[in-house]
């Protein structure tokens, strides 16, 4: 338990990924097997069962020490979270007693499930005897069900392969689904690679360029395939031996989040691997639903019946990678989506769709379409060389999207500065990056787009993450990622970017990006015209 | 019982009327009894200073070369009007000093900052038993409990240590004036060169001149370009977070000394790479145990949490009231604790 306390400290006091990896590998190496995994299972997010409540621990506590209920409450005002404040007023134990975590859990947490108040009370206090501040504040997060570090499940993934010397892609399939936190299955996640997790294994995804010119550049109209740009998450659904998939573009494994298209993807031959994109449908108009209905649909451990119903969510298949268990990416595009399309009728599952199609026939109709996209919910069109293998990463020729105006980009809020008049008390004014040689740089101001809503919960994120002050302009954790919407944009000699853009505004909160998401600024230098 | 008539509290700050003098006033006034050199204790423009003689070196520092400024030994008593007053050891800072006040066998403690913990830097507090006492608040809540101060140091060398081995400059954050040469005093010097910041260096000499034994600092000031800063701490005060200053030393690791440390939220504000919890104040025990100590009949809280301690005092059924005061204590930011930024 010190140990485990230690390292939830390390993890809480630095945001630097390099950091993190380093002291959860540091505790890796030298934690006993059944202690590991379950730290491993607080630190995916899995949570014990609530053993008691948060108020009635504070309650126990008020009364040991023989503070006044007032008081304690004047306390929490001043910290702000009820675990803390009952760690900071019990006395600390002079030198805390080596409680290995699996003997914490297996000897006095969890058979505090079926006691009754009285002997839960006796156990707590026991407990709270043996324990210095810090890890009195660990304890209670772990009693109350309410641990949270700032790391993710792609982090501890990443720590423990490299510890252990394993692909992460094993690590993340062998943590897929449920596992229990016992010795035994440690030893099999962190065993040496059998190619096990192979029947999981994604393909690295094609990625298109934004295309600048007129597209009738490209040259003859028949040599393209035009699709409508969608605008959700973009996800390779693969199933293979009876086993369902569901990878994000930043290789995270979303299988259980989608549950609707996961079901959906079962019916699907064994060995297939589709590539396409994730979006909330409304079945009624044929076309997907706001984003922000999708948005509802994240970041979820669980997703409800409710939810399941009011947003569902489909993929929109747009290319096959693998057919009968063989690689098909070297074939052309029209021969793939030949095959995808007769796939998807056979499968006649509504989770599973061919997208609906972009009726052009020349450059010109193909410019009207684009014009329409809103209407289809869409971003703009996708131009795709109909000869075209699928390639991997980004490379230029065969792959082009066609945003419509005005240029969209992700960036990452980095400063912030009070607004004015209605908005002077709040931090509405902020400074967007970008990312150029692994460091993001400052790239536009904007101070409109969001609603009045957003802005407070933007404010309050900035006002907890503060890094450095200049003035009246904060330096924000860098972790919230918005897209910005913009007119025009120009070389500048002025902007330490390189780019100045015209009227900047924010056109939506990414929730669902991460700042690793956010655009490179040679994607930007690559839409300013010639 | 009867509330003192030997203090009271005004616009200008406290006085005491029977000696016809201020005590820390936060106006200009004629007469001004100081307990220590803070800047909400020490303010600048009255016509006449008394402080213990311990602040020869620092108050000056502060209040200007041109104050006019009387010095009075520790523990001699000394006639002013009509009472006598006695400077007794804080253990806050270097020079300061309770004031007791002796007016016709009534006494009155007025303690301006103080702590209990051991400090290399300035004598330890003594209690003295009283009638009234004035005492700070400033982290007068039972949720402050402070760490043994050598357990604190230890984990200051250790990051030290620890900077030094991945090439990082140790910058560690503290007020200029107490808290900075505390640390110097406290940590381990041998790990290696210890720069400082000017408003650092400057009281570090007063601190010297004063016989206080510091181990040896470097101005980081027009220093050689190129310096290699990754062996060394440096000792600022928090207002240089984020300024150019610090962006000379390069690849660093920031941490900070303050009693607000204890508060998880409060070290993630700040977004310092680590915070220790070493404050001048008294915690919430000390404080009152130093209360029981003094077996005074009636308190006054001032500077702080002062409402809260007042109520609980008041609970265990003894004689409390709140002293009002323009200033709140220490702050985060910086020297000048009017600043409420960071109230908790
Ligand atoms: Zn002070």
């Amino acid at each position: 338990m010190i140990e485990f306390s230690n390292l939830y400290w390390q993890l809480d006091s630095t945001n630097k990924t390099n950091e993190k990896v380093a002291a959860l590998r540091d505790y890796l190496a030298l934690a006993a097997a059944d202690d590991a995994i379950w730290a491993i299972h607080f630190l995916v997010g899995r949570r014990l069962k609530r053993l008691v409540g948060v108020r009635m621990l504070a309650a126990w506590a008020t009364e040991q020490v023989d503070l006044s209920t007032w008081m304690f409450e004047e306390c929490y005002q001043r910290v702000g979270d009820l675990a803390e404040t009952i760690s900071l007023i019990l006395p600390p134990a002079a030198t805390a007693t080596p409680l290995p975590l699996a003997d914490l859990i297996h000897n006095h947490l969890l058979p505090m499930q079926s006691m009754s108040e009285p002997e839960k009370r006796t156990t707590v206090l026991n407990l709270w005897s043996r324990f210095d501040q810090p890890q009195l504040f660990v304890l209670g997060k772990l009693m109350t069900g309410g641990f949270r570090v700032g790391v993710s499940k792609k982090l501890v993934t990443r720590a423990i392969g490299e510890q252990f010397e394993i692909d992460g892609a094993t690590i993340a399939h062998r943590l897929m689904g449920d596992w229990e936190p016992t010795e035994s299955f440690y030893s099999r996640l962190t065993s040496q690679d059998d190619g096990e997790a192979e029947v999981s294994k994604p393909y690295p995804f094609f990625l298109a360029n934004p295309n600048k010119d007129h597209p009738s550049q490209l040259g003859n109209f028949d040599d393209w395939s035009l699709e409508w740009k969608w605008d959700g998450i973009r996800a390779q659904v693969i199933h293979r031996e009876d086993q369902t998939f569901i990878w994000s573009r930043g290789e995270e494994l979303i299988t259980e989040q989608f549950p609707d298209v996961a079901a959906a993807a079962a019916d699907l031959p064994n060995g297939t691997v589709l590539d396409g994109e994730l979006v909330a449908w409304d079945f009624k108009s044929a076309r997907p639903l706001p984003f922000h209905q999708l948005q509802r649909r994240l970041g979820r451990k669980k997703v409800g019946k409710k939810l399941l119903t009011e947003v569902p969510v489909v993929l929109l298949g747009f290319d096959l990678l693998e057919c009968n268990s063989h690689d098909v990416r070297k074939k052309s595009l029209t021969e793939r989506q030949l095959v995808l399309t007769e796939l998807l009728q056979t499968v006649e599952n509504s989770s599973l769709r061919i997208p609906p199609r972009v009726a052009a026939d020349s450059w010109e109709s193909a410019a009207m379409q684009r014009d329409q996209s809103k209407l289809m919910r869409a971003e703009g069109l996708m131009l795709k060389r109909r000869e075209s293998p699928y390639q991997v990463g980004r490379p230029t020729g065969d792959w082009w999207k066609w945003k419509v105006d005005p240029y969209t980009i992700d960036a990452v809020l980095i400063y912030a500065q009070r607004g004015h008049g209605r908005r002077a008390s709040l931090y509405s004014d902020y400074t967007f990056a970008v990312w150029n040689a692994g460091e993001l740089v400052p790239f536009a101001k904007a101070y409109s787009g969001l609603t009045d809503k957003e802005i407070r919960k933007v404010d309050a994120f900035i006002r907890k993450n503060t890094t450095e002050r200049f003035g009246p302009v904060r330096s924000v954790t860098p972790e919230l990622v918005f897209e910005l919407a913009f007119e025009n944009i120009q070389k500048s000699t002025r902007h330490k970017s390189g780019v100045a853009v015209r009227f900047p505004r924010i056109s939506r909160w990414r929730h669902d990006k991460a700042i690793v998401d956010a655009d490179q600024l040679s994607t930007i230098l690559e839409l300013i015209e010639p | 019982m009867q509330t003192t008539q030997v203090i009271q509290s005004t616009s200008r700050g406290l006085f005491c009327e029977p000696g016809g003098f201020f005590i820390d006033p936060w106006r200009p006034v004629a007469r001004a009894v100081i307990t220590h050199a803070h800047s909400d204790h020490a303010r600048w423009g009255s016509q006449h200073y008394l402080a213990a003689d311990t602040n020869r070196q620092i108050l000056p520092v502060r209040l200007g070369s041109k104050a006019k400024i009387d010095f009075a030994p520790l523990g001699k008593p000394q006639r002013i009007g009509g009472v006598t007053v006695t400077f007794v050891p804080a253990g806050h800072i270097l020079g300061s000093a309770q004031i007791v006040i002796e007016h016709r066998g009534e006494i009155v403690v007025v303690s301006g900052d103080y702590k209990r913990e051991p400090d290399l830097t300035c004598q330890m507090f003594e209690p003295v038993r009283c009638h009234t006492f004035v005492t700070e608040s400033t982290f007068g809540l039972p949720v402050y409990r402070w760490p043994d101060p050598r357990a604190v140091f230890k984990q200051i060398n250790d990051w030290w240590r620890q900077n030094q081995k991945t090439g990082k400059a140790s910058v560690l954050l503290a007020y200029a004036l107490g808290k900075a040469q505390r640390l110097l005093a406290g940590i381990d010097s041998t790990l290696g060169p210890i720069y400082t910041h000017g408003a650092v260096e400057k009281l570090n000499a007063a601190y010297r001149e004063s016989g206080i034994a510091l181990p040896d600092t470097i101005y980081a000031s027009n220093l050689e370009k190129g310096t290699d800063f990754s062996q060394a701490l440096i000792i600022a005060p928090p207002s240089t977070l984020g300024t150019p200053w610090i962006r000379r030393f390069g690849k660093i690791s920031t941490g900070m000394a303050s009693g607000w440390m204890q508060i998880r939220g409060t070290r993630r504000r700040r977004s310092m790479d680590r915070g220790f919890i070493l404050s001048d104040h008294v915690d919430w025990k000390s404080l009152l145990q130093t209360i029981e100590e003094t077996a005074a009949e009636s308190i006054w809280v001032t500077h702080g949490y002062s409402d809260i301690v007042v109520r609980h005092l008041q609970e265990q059924g003894m004689h409390a009231k709140v002293l009002e005061t323009e200033f709140t204590g220490e702050s985060l930011d910086g020297e000048t604790a009017s600043s409420t930024e960071e109230p908790a």
